[in-house]
């Protein structure tokens, strides 16, 4: 066979500048991340720089402030409606999502089995979380309606109490109610997250485990809760974000009151930087946030996700 | 003061008008190519927002300007309006909450000649537009266009089933009313919950209707007084007759629990009766012939110390089409869309302009006739003090409403709640 007529010469074609820069992986790692970064520097980190600087700031709304140290900080550390926000996010947080886990888990547990019509009854349980939360709270402030309360209405009813339920009167009451209402709320997070775990576990390990003759509760603590802490922490720390970090509920049934015994921080930011105008001080409140949620961050995933602890080992 | 001879000097049986002077208009030579955004609260009552959408459909057919009218809660208006301030975009015109205008006078458009026109033409501002809107170098920064007042709201029956022919002019008289309706099973109710218009609106009245403010003229704070601990005394005992709840009430909660026959006395503006008389419930129509209006009584300190939430026009600087929005100002207070549209609100919002007083609708049924005067009666709510940022800070973030409700519930003690109401305020004030 003849030879082509075109001989290579042992030489690559030249290759233009940006053909090979390209061509080199880490430059095209860092294009393609590129558009990622823009918009999470756009919509996180320049936001919360921006908060973090108003917070050393005296701005008000419609008025640039000049920096003012940790006088908002201050201000704050002596402030006692400050306080009672925080415990009441605290308790708030605490609370709601226990209650979320404990029931999310059990339904989980339920939905798990083989139930007639089980993508229906899973479709119906992610009802509360699908409905936009200010329609919830809608809701909730009729059921709380110091008059008008349906709960009050049906006790009454049935002789069980004699006047309404002050709902959202007491503090405590008003606490617990709205407790209530994220709870409601949350469950089919938890609930639908857990059972996307549970639905990883291999049936094979409950059978050893019934074969080594455990009880439904020991194959409970032994199987599926170590299975599910991976998921579990995940879950964990996204619940106590969103729950930290509510605003809604509260804005639209209490708005903070009464005599502010149910603001949270979130609600407490607004409340200060917006309507009241003191952007400074509404944005050190939301910057002293921070630290509890990375604080709770790191205890989902360092107290929760220790690989040898979950499988029954001790740590490092 | 044409529109003054329009309001006051009505002969009886002579039948109500507005009287307007002959003033040549401003003439605003409106942009090409100009279309406006409105931001304003949303409706309380159903007639308010109906034409004043209709008058702006003809500012539009007439001008050729076209006008988006944007509605928001009365608690979102202020966060919306002060965004829009900040960021220097959005609605051109805010039809805005109080003294919203007077937190960033620089960033609004000056409006004395179009307010001078108006004042000419109809008898002269009110005292309370007078106020809320110059600015602080005198001049106008906004129009200020109404104000819904809060007046006692009671059930006529109940009233005399109670013992009283007349509903009490004192504070001292009122107390007397509310307990022996409370003995008749038919309690009072006045909100103490986080809300922006009732809660401010009876808090504010019985703290200086016992001589007592948060700021003195010079916006010194002042809660810390001998008239205040009175007011929350007051309060106390006025509190122990009150419906269960009421510190959790939000804005529309009053209404609800008055026209559900739970409670016999409130402090609202006309929108309970408008209900009443506009539902289409029999049981409701004859509520509306129960219903009767009073002003809130006077206190130790011997005045009127109503209060009521002003609306004013203020156009943003950043607005491209500054002609427009003026003349869309004026085309909505001339008397062919103003009258009308106070007409379907049945004055739910009460005049800023004197010659209104004339207007048939708050003759044609005398239950309208107690807010006719909301803006020449009642004070602005950073009274005594200077209007501005603080004034607009002390109101949005319930001071005073939290010192109340903390107190006559028996949550904090008088001083206690003075204390940390003083420290807030002063923390504006400053």
């Amino acid at each position: 066979m003849a030879s082509a007529a075109t001989v290579w010469d042992g030489r690559r074609p030249e290759q233009s500048w940006l053909s090979r820069k390209l061509d080199d992986r880490r430059v095209l790692a860092a294009l393609f991340m590129l558009p990622v970064a823009a918009l999470l520097f756009t919509f996180l980190s320049y936001p919360l720089g921006l908060g973090i600087w108003l917070g050393f700031t005296d701005t008000r709304i419609g008025r640039d402030g000049i920096w003012i140290g940790l006088e908002n900080y201050i201000y704050l550390f002596e402030d006692s409606v400050f306080w009672l926000s925080v415990f009441n996010t605290i308790v708030y947080t605490v609370l709601a999502t226990v209650l979320k886990f404990a029931l999310g888990l059990w339904l989980a547990l339920l939905l798990n089995h083989h139930l007639p019509f089980k993508s229906l009854i899973r479709a119906i349980v992610l009802l509360p979380w699908i409905v936009p939360t200010v329609l919830s709270a809608i809701a909730f402030w009729w059921i709380y309606d110091p008059q008008f309360s349906i709960i009050s209405y049906v006790l009454k009813g049935m002789g069980i109490i004699d006047a309404n339920i002050d709902f959202l009167g007491e503090p405590w009451n008003a606490r617990l109610s709205l407790i209530a209402a994220n709870v409601w709320r949350g469950i089919p997070f938890v609930a639908i997250s857990l059972l996307a775990g549970l639905q990883t576990i291999s049936p094979s390990l409950y059978e050893a485990a019934m074969i080594d003759g455990a009880t439904a509760w020991e194959r409970f603590v032994h199987v599926t809760v170590p299975m599910l802490m991976p998921i579990l922490a995940v879950v964990l720390t996204f619940s106590v974000l969103f729950t930290f970090t509510d605003f809604q509920l509260v804005y639209a049934i209490t708005r903070g009151g009464p005599n502010n015994a149910t603001h949270l921080m979130a609600t407490l930011a607004f409340q200060r930087a917006i309507p009241g105008g003191y952007l400074g001080e509404g944005a050190a409140i939301a910057v002293a946030m921070i630290p509890f949620l990375v604080a709770s961050t790191i205890f989902s995933y360092v107290a929760l996700a220790r690989r040898k602890w979950q499988q029954g080992g001790r740590d490092d | 003061m044409a529109g003054v001879a329009g309001g006051t000097l009505l002969g009886r049986g002579a039948r109500a008008e507005v009287v307007v002077a002959d003033v040549p208009a401003p003439g605003y030579e409106i942009e090409s190519g100009a279309e406006l955004r409105v931001l304003r609260p949303a409706k309380f009552v159903a007639g308010d927002e109906e034409l004043f959408l209709a008058n702006s459909k003809k500012f539009t057919d007439q001008t050729g300007v076209a006008v988006r009218v944007d509605q928001e809660s009365w608690q979102d208006l202020r966060p919306k309006t002060a965004v829009a301030a900040n960021v220097g975009t959005g609605p051109d015109i805010v039809l805005a909450w109080n003294d919203d205008p007077h937190q960033y006078p620089e960033k609004i458009l000056d409006l004395t000649d179009l307010a001078d026109y108006l004042g000419k033409k109809y008898g002269g501002w009110a005292p309370l537009a007078e106020t809320m809107g110059k600015g602080p170098d005198g001049n106008w920064i906004c129009i200020p266009v109404g104000a819904s007042g809060g007046k006692m709201v009671y059930r006529d029956s109940w009233m005399k089933e109670a013992g009283f022919s007349e509903f009490p002019k004192d504070t001292a008289g009122f107390l007397e009313l509310a307990k022996a309706l409370q003995g008749i099973g038919h309690p009072v109710g006045f909100t103490l919950g986080q809300a922006e218009g009732d809660a401010n609106t009876f808090c504010h009245w019985m703290l200086w209707a016992h001589g007592a403010s948060v700021v003195d003229e010079n916006g010194k704070v002042t809660l810390d007084s001998p008239e205040t601990r009175a007011a929350l005394a007051y309060g106390t005992e006025l509190y122990k007759t009150f419906i269960p709840g009421t510190l959790s009430w939000l804005d529309p909660s009053n209404n609800k629990a008055f026209l559900a026959g739970e409670v016999s006395v409130v402090a609202n503006g006309i929108s309970v009766y408008y209900a009443a008389k506009t539902s289409d419930d029999p049981a409701l129509k004859e509520m509306a012939e129960d219903i009767g209006h009073a002003p809130m009584p006077i206190g130790p300190v011997g005045r009127p110390t109503e209060t009521a939430l002003t609306v004013s026009g203020m156009i943003f600087g950043h607005t491209k089409y500054p002609n427009a929005a003026k003349e869309y100002l004026r085309f909505m207070m001339e008397k062919e869309q103003y009258e009308p549209w106070q007409e379907a609100s049945i004055g739910y919002w009460a005049h800023s302009l004197n010659a209104y007083d004339g207007n048939p609708v708050w003759t044609v049924d005398p239950k309208h006739t107690p807010y006719q005067k909301i803006m020449t009666e009642s004070l602005p709510y950073g009274y005594k003090g200077p209007l501005g940022y603080a004034s607009a800070g002390t109101l949005a973030d319930y001071i005073v409403v939290t010192m109340v409700s903390s107190v006559v519930s028996g949550a904090a003690s008088p001083d206690d709640a003075i204390a940390e109401a003083t420290r807030r305020a002063e923390r504006y004030y400053r």
